[in-house]
């Protein structure tokens, strides 16, 4: 199986395999969320089932497994977007820093705020690039307008668009590429100077080019944030993630160390689907 | 092309004498069908011609004769032969200003409490009940105005509503006539906007007010606007409802809440018993509705349109 992109992935693997002697799950790496026996339910239906994992801070965990496995939902159970759609429950806990994010005290808007997030497809606001930036900033901050501009430059360079929208700043933000509105929503969520940022699949509807990219700038943003990302791209998974956790029907079958889940996988399960026998 | 296809199939599968015939046979009622259906959707294009063309040919003598003074003046006298057009003009433009201005912001709300706010239970009884409620014959609005509106104003606010009955109160009865429609058509072109949309403004921490105002709003302007003119057209050519309400006064009272008439009531009350001028007079008066109703109508067309072409 060949998971390298312009063949630096043999280099990678090495080097984090010396980096990380134990495994993340039980190491020294704090965990920035923690999941506690949870349970999720669209109406009748168990879409999770009896989940307790860590998300180690400053890395990247990435959720693998075939469709309809569950990964999403619990992508999405970390901002509670569920909680737009009735009929849906949540049991068991979410520790973020060691607080229950489903408690009733917590701000929902603050928490989303907290932990952003972005989706399969760009959806940039109907407005301009300089506004799509702005808009979630003005939302929790007042900031002058010399300021805004800074924290709007700041976000588009650290989500590497800076120099191909500079001039088009007063452009439509649903005007740019596909690569670039999605490149553009992940600077919308830099932007608010969240904690943890959530992926869901985000480079599904993107070529290979903008794909690279992202795949970069996930790389780089994991130094000031803790991402997670949802991906039915093996190769993906092994790029770009430090611990990986391989999901099916609703159970979380292993959780470890990306290298070691894609070399030794303690479940066969999880070695079938790497493998590519189903999913 | 569909007969060359035909051909075509016949020299690659070379088909048996009995699938010839029957290529043939359905071939020919294809033909027939698709001839019929063309001739139905031309018959409304010669109907729209058809009353176009007898309106203006039956409003020509009056609009010869009167000329401008049809439009600028304001003394509609049948016995003297003075035609001028302005009170109904006047009335049929205030009252469905009026009701737009009622309308609107009513509309509105029930749209957002349905689309971003209405727990699943009564999402659907709340909705069928908006499109019921665009469903009652507008003679039923008529009699309702009449019997109740009517008295309730006069009794509770007597100086603004001296006669209960008049523009305002016409404006009244149609902006409930036409909130069902700006209400379906503003929900139906808010749900367009993707889930994932609405997500991500919510996933930056936005409240339901700021996802409406600044993403779904902004996303849907267009769909939004021919709504309202279409809520707008129908206020413009409603007659029954109105005739009821609106006092049915010839004489120009340029006010709000005097009584006044409209267009489509003017016609109404007195087409029956017209002839001569007057009739043609009346015919032109119609002519000038259709073709305010025809803009109107085509302004929100084409609004409507470019929101579905954007819509994925």
């Amino acid at each position: 199986m060949n998971f390298s992109r312009e063949g630096s992935m043999s280099a990678r693997i090495n080097e984090s395999t010396l980096q990380a002697t134990t495994s993340p799950v039980n190491s020294v790496a704090a965990a920035k969320l923690k999941v506690e026996e949870l349970n999720f339910y669209y109406g009748n239906f168990q879409a999770l089932k009896n989940i307790t994992m860590e998300v180690p801070a400053n890395q990247v965990t990435a959720f693998i497994g075939p469709s309809g496995c569950g990964k999403s939902t619990m992508l999405r159970c970390f901002n509670r977007i569920h909680d737009l759609y009735p009929g849906l429950r949540t049991e068991g806990q979410i520790l973020l820093d060691g607080q229950d994010i489903n408690d009733r005290k917590i701000d929902i808007n603050l928490l989303r705020s907290r932990i952003g997030m972005v989706f399969q497809k760009p959806t940039p606001f109907p407005m301009s690039v300089f506004d799509n930036i702005a808009f979630g900033v003005k939302l929790y901050e007042r900031l002058s307008a010399r300021d805004m501009e800074e924290r709007v430059e700041w976000a588009l360079k650290k989500a590497a668009l800076w120099e191909e929208v500079k001039d088009k700043l007063k452009q439509s933000g649903q005007a740019l590429s596909g690569g670039q509105q999605q490149r553009l929503c992940i600077a919308r969520t830099i932007a608010v100077k969240p904690e943890v940022i959530l992926l869901d699949e985000p480079t599904s509807a993107l070529d290979p080019i903008s794909t690279g990219y992202i795949e970069d700038l996930v790389n780089e943003l994991k130094a000031d944030y803790t991402i997670v990302i949802v991906t039915h791209n093996m190769q993906q998974a092994a790029r770009v993630s430090d611990v990986t956790a391989f999901m099916y029907l609703g159970e979380l079958i292993e959780c470890d160390e990306t290298t070691r889940i894609f070399t030794q996988p303690a479940h066969k399960r999880t070695e079938d689907y790497i493998t590519g026998r189903y999913g | 092309m569909k007969n060359s296809a035909t051909a075509d199939n016949r020299h690659l599968l070379r088909a048996s004498s009995g699938e010839l015939k029957a290529l043939k046979r359905n071939g020919m009622i294809d033909r027939l069908f698709e001839r019929s259906t063309l001739f139905f959707a031309l018959v409304v294009l010669v109907l729209l011609g058809s009353i176009m063309a007898s309106l203006v040919m039956s409003g020509w003598p009056a609009l010869s004769t009167l000329g401008l003074d049809f439009f600028t003046t304001d003394r509609w006298a049948a016995n003297v032969e003075k035609f001028g057009a302005l009170p109904a003009i006047y009335g049929t433009i205030v009252t469905s200003v009026v009701a737009v201005v009622i309308a609107v912001p009513v509309s509105l709300g029930i749209a957002i409490f349905l689309t971003e706010q209405c727990p699943m239970v009564l999402r659907r009884p709340l909705g069928t009940t908006v499109e019921l409620l665009a469903g009652v014959p507008s003679i039923i609005y008529g009699m309702w105005g009449v019997e109740v509106l009517a008295p309730f104003l006069q009794s509770y606010f007597p100086t603004i509503f001296p006669a209960g009955t008049g523009l305002a109160t016409a404006g009244l009865i149609l902006a409930v006539m036409i909130i069902p429609f700006i209400t379906a058509i503003t929900r139906d072109v808010m749900l367009t906007v993707p889930s994932m949309m609405r997500e991500s403004a919510y996933g930056l921490g936005c409240t339901t007010w700021e996802v409406v105002r600044s993403v779904v709003f902004p996303s849907v302007r267009g769909g939004m606007v021919g709504g309202v003119i279409l809520g707008l057209g129908r206020a413009l050519g409603e007659t029954m409802a109105v005739t009821f309400v609106i006092g049915n006064n010839l004489f120009f009272s340029p006010t709000l809440t005097g009584q006044g008439t409209s267009i489509a009531a003017l016609i109404a009350n007195q087409f029956p018993e017209a002839d001569g001028l007057q009739r043609s007079a009346l015919l032109a008066l119609g002519l000038m509705l259709f073709v305010i109703t025809f803009i109107v109508l085509a302004i929100a067309r084409y609004m409507l349109n470019r929101i579905e072409r954007r819509a994925p």
